[in-house]
C-alpha cells in the first residue's frame, strides 16, 4: 500500500477533488480540533523519523521549538539533489496536496507563522504546481487567515533556489532563502532555537517525505503508523533505485524490507544477467559504499540495520553498480560532486575536495603511486568531523570507504 | 529592456517583495527575472535587482556568482545542461556527452559556432531513472539516446529558424 506514493493507486491525486475525496485534509482538520501539543505527541508516538538523510525523530524535533516565542516558521526542505535521490520530486508531482497538508499539520502543531517551502531551481515546474495549488487552497479557507474556521492563520509560500546541492542542508537553505550566499551556519543556535531559524526565528526544517508522512499518522492514528516497520525506524520509506539493475525507479516499501527484496524483487535484478551486483551506495554519494555480499543483501534497510553493515539508509538513494566498474571511478565521480558542491567556507572541503579531485585523476591516468592512495585516504581522514556541516564528511566517505572495501581497484592503477 | 518600470514584471515583483520578511530574501527570484528580461544575469540586471531590493550591486553579484542556474555571461538559445553524475554515468551519460559535443563541435561549456546551443555538463538532476538525461532550459527531457537527441536538435533549429522568420 502506498502512503506516499499515492499517484500510483489513485489516477489524478494532484487534483484536488480527487485529494479532498479520498481523505484529503481529514488529518488536517483532525489537527486543528486538538491542542497543538497533541499534535506533536501523535507525531512522537508513530516514531516517525526524518527522511531527508538524518533520521532525525520529527515530533522530537517538533517539540524543541519554544512554543512562547511569537514568530516560528516552517521550510519544507525540497531542494532534493543528493546524487541518486528522485523521491521528493514524485511525491511533489504526483502528490503536491497531501506535502501541503503535512506541512499545515506541522505549522499548526508549532503554531508558524508561514510555511516556505525551498525547491531546488530546477524544480521550477513543480514550484508553479504547487504555487497554484496554494492558491486554490487559500480560495477554500484552508491556507491564509482563519484556517477551516479555527482560528489560526499560516500562509504558505515556494522558494526556488538556482543550483546548489550545499543548500539542503538546513541552515544553508535558511541563509539562502533570506537572500545570503547559500553557507552553512555555526550553530548553536540551532534552527529550532530564537536567533538560529529563519529570519532569527524558531524555525523546522523538514524533508518533503517526512512532511508528507503527517496526513496519514493524523488521520490513522500513530499506531497505525508504528505497525509498518521496525522498532526503531516506522512507516513506510521511498527508496530510489538507480544504477545497473533492470528497472530503476521509486520504490515505497515498509522499513525493514530486505535489500534483497528490493533490489531482486522489485528491481528485477541485475541489469545484465551475466555481471553480478559488486557494490551499493545505499544513500547516494555521502554515504559509505557497501560490497553487495548475501550479508548486506539480507539486510533490513532501516536506520538501525544499516549501521549494522556499517552504513547509513539516509535518504535511501540506492546506486548498484556491477563487476564491470572500478571503485576508482567511482571515487572519482563522487568526488568530482562534492568539489563542485562544496561552498567554499571551510578550509578541510573546499581545499580538500579539490586536492583529492587532482589526486584521484592522477591515479585513474596512471600516473599515480601507491602513495598517492595513502594520501588521498589521509586527506579524506582529515576532512571528516573538520567542518561546519557535513558536507566535509560526506566528501571523506567515498574514499574511506571504496579504499577499504576494494583496496585492488586502487592498486590495479598505480602499480610499476 | 528593463525590469523597472516594465510592466511584464510588476506584479511578480510585487509578490515576491510581499511573501518574505525582508526585501533582502526577493533576491534570488529577482536574479530570475533579470536573466529573463535580459537572456543572462548582466551588470544592468545586477543594477536593477540592487536598486530594487536597496542593496550595492555587488552583493547581488555575489548571489549571482554563487549559484549555478544563473548565467554571468550571454549563451546559446538552448541551454542544454547535460547530467553525468554517477548514476546517470553508470547508464552511459558519459558516452552520450561525449557525443553530444562532438555533435555540435563544441567543448564543455561552450556555445555552438551558430549560437544556438550552450553545452554543459551538470551534477544530479534527481532523473537517475531516466539516465541519459538533460534539461533544455531547465525543461526535463529523458531517456536520451542518439537518434532522440539528433531529432530534439533538428527539431530546436527548425523552431529558431521560424522565430527569426517571424512565423514561429
Amino acid at each position: 500500500m502506498h502512503i506516499l506514493l499515492r499517484g500510483r493507486d489513485i489516477a489524478n491525486i494532484k487534483a484536488f477533488d480527487v485529494y479532498e475525496a479520498h481523505d484529503g485534509f481529514t488529518g488536517l482538520k483532525k489537527a486543528l480540533a486538538m491542542q497543538p501539543a497533541e499534535v506533536i505527541d501523535i507525531v512522537k508516538a508513530s516514531g516517525l523519523r526524518g527522511r531527508g538523510g538524518a533520521g532525525f525523530p520529527t515530533g522530537v524535533k517538533w517539540s524543541f521549538i519554544p512554543q512562547h516565542e511569537p514568530v516560528k516558521f516552517v521550510t519544507v526542505n525540497a531542494d532534493e539533489s543528493e546524487t541518486g535521490t528522485f523521491k521528493d520530486r514524485e511525491i511533489m508531482e504526483e502528490n503536491p496536496y497531501q506535502l501541503i497538508e503535512g506541512s499545515l499539520i506541522c505549522a499548526y502543531a508549532i503554531q508558524a507563522k508561514a510555511v516556505y517551502i525551498y525547491l531546488r531551481g530546477e524544480f521550477w515546474d513543480i514550484g508553479d504546481q504547487l504555487d497554484a495549488c496554494i492558491d486554490a487552497l487559500r480560495e477554500k479557507a484552508y491556507v491564509g487567515s482563519n484556517i477551516m474556521d479555527s482560528g489560526y492563520d499560516c500562509e504558505v509560500y515556494t522558494h526556488l533556489g538556482a543550483g546548489a546541492y550545499i543548500c539542503g542542508e538546513e541552515s544553508a537553505l535558511l541563509n539562502s532563502l533570506e537572500g545570503y550566499l547559500g553557507q552553512p551556519r555555526v550553530r548553536p543556535p540551532f534552527p529550532a532555537q530564537k536567533g538560529g531559524g529563519l529570519y532569527k526565528e524558531a524555525t523546522v526544517v523538514n524533508n518533503v517525505e517526512t512532511l508528507a508522512n503527517v496526513p496519514f499518522i493524523m488521520t490513522e492514528g500513530a499506531d497505525a503508523f508504528k505497525a509498518i516497520g521496525t522498532a526503531q525506524s516506522s512507516g513506510n520509506k521511498v527508496y530510489c533505485v538507480s544504477g545497473h539493475v533492470k528497472r530503476p525507479g521509486n520504490y515505497e516499501l515498509p522499513m525493514g524490507t530486505s535489500f534483497r527484496e528490493l533490489l531482486y524483487e522489485h528491481a528485477g535484478g541485475p541489469l545484465h544477467e551475466d555481471r553480478p551486483f559488486k557494490a551499493m551506495l545505499p544513500s547516494g554519494g555521502s554515504g559509505p559504499i557497501v560490497p553487495l555480499t548475501d550479508e548486506v543483501l539480507d539486510t533490513p534497510m532501516s536506520y538501525e540495520d544499516a549501521e549494522s553493515i556499517g552504513t547509513i539508509i539516509g535518504s535511501a538513494s540506492i546506486i548498484i553498480m556491477d563487476e564491470t566498474v572500478d571503485m576508482t571511478w567511482v571515487a572519482s565521480k563522487v568526488t568530482k560532486f562534492f568539489k563542485h558542491e562544496s561552498c567554499g567556507k571551510c578550509t578541510p572541503c573546499r581545499e580538500g575536495t579539490y586536492w583529492l579531485d587532482k589526486v584521484i585523476d592522477r591515479i585513474l591516468d596512471g600516473r599515480g603511486s601507491p602513495d598517492d592512495v595513502k594520501r588521498i585516504a589521509d586527506v579524506a581522514e582529515n576532512m571528516a568531523g573538520t567542518t561546519l556541516c557535513a558536507l566535509g564528511d560526506f566528501a571523506a566517505n567515498p574514499i574511506i570507504h571504496t579504499i577499504r572495501h576494494f583496496p585492488e581497484d586502487f592498486a590495479q592503477h598505480v602499480q610499476a | 529592456m528593463a525590469i523597472i518600470g516594465n510592466p511584464k514584471y510588476e506584479e511578480r515583483v510585487k509578490e515576491h517583495l510581499a511573501k518574505y520578511e525582508t526585501t533582502r530574501s526577493a533576491v534570488m527570484p529577482l536574479l530570475y527575472i533579470a536573466q529573463e528580461e535580459y537572456g543572462w544575469v548582466n551588470a544592468e540586471g545586477i543594477s536593477e535587482v540592487a536598486q530594487i531590493l536597496n542593496l550595492d550591486p555587488t552583493q547581488v553579484k555575489s548571489i549571482a556568482g554563487f549559484y549555478t542556474m544563473y548565467s554571468e555571461k550571454p549563451k546559446g538559445k538552448y541551454w542544454l545542461h547535460v547530467c553525468t553524475d554517477l548514476p546517470c554515468a553508470l547508464n552511459g551519460a558519459d558516452d552520450f556527452y561525449a557525443w553530444l559535443k562532438e555533435e555540435l563541435g563544441v567543448a564543455d561549456g561552450e556555445t555552438s559556432a551558430d549560437g544556438m546551443f550552450t553545452v554543459e555538463h551538470v551534477m544530479c538532476l534527481a532523473a537517475c531513472d531516466q539516465a541519459p538525461m538533460l534539461q533544455c532550459n531547465f525543461r526535463y527531457i529523458e531517456n536520451l539516446d542518439q537518434d532522440k537527441m539528433r531529432a530534439l536538435l533538428a527539431k530546436w533549429r527548425q523552431e529558431a529558424a521560424q522565430s527569426a522568420n517571424g512565423t514561429g
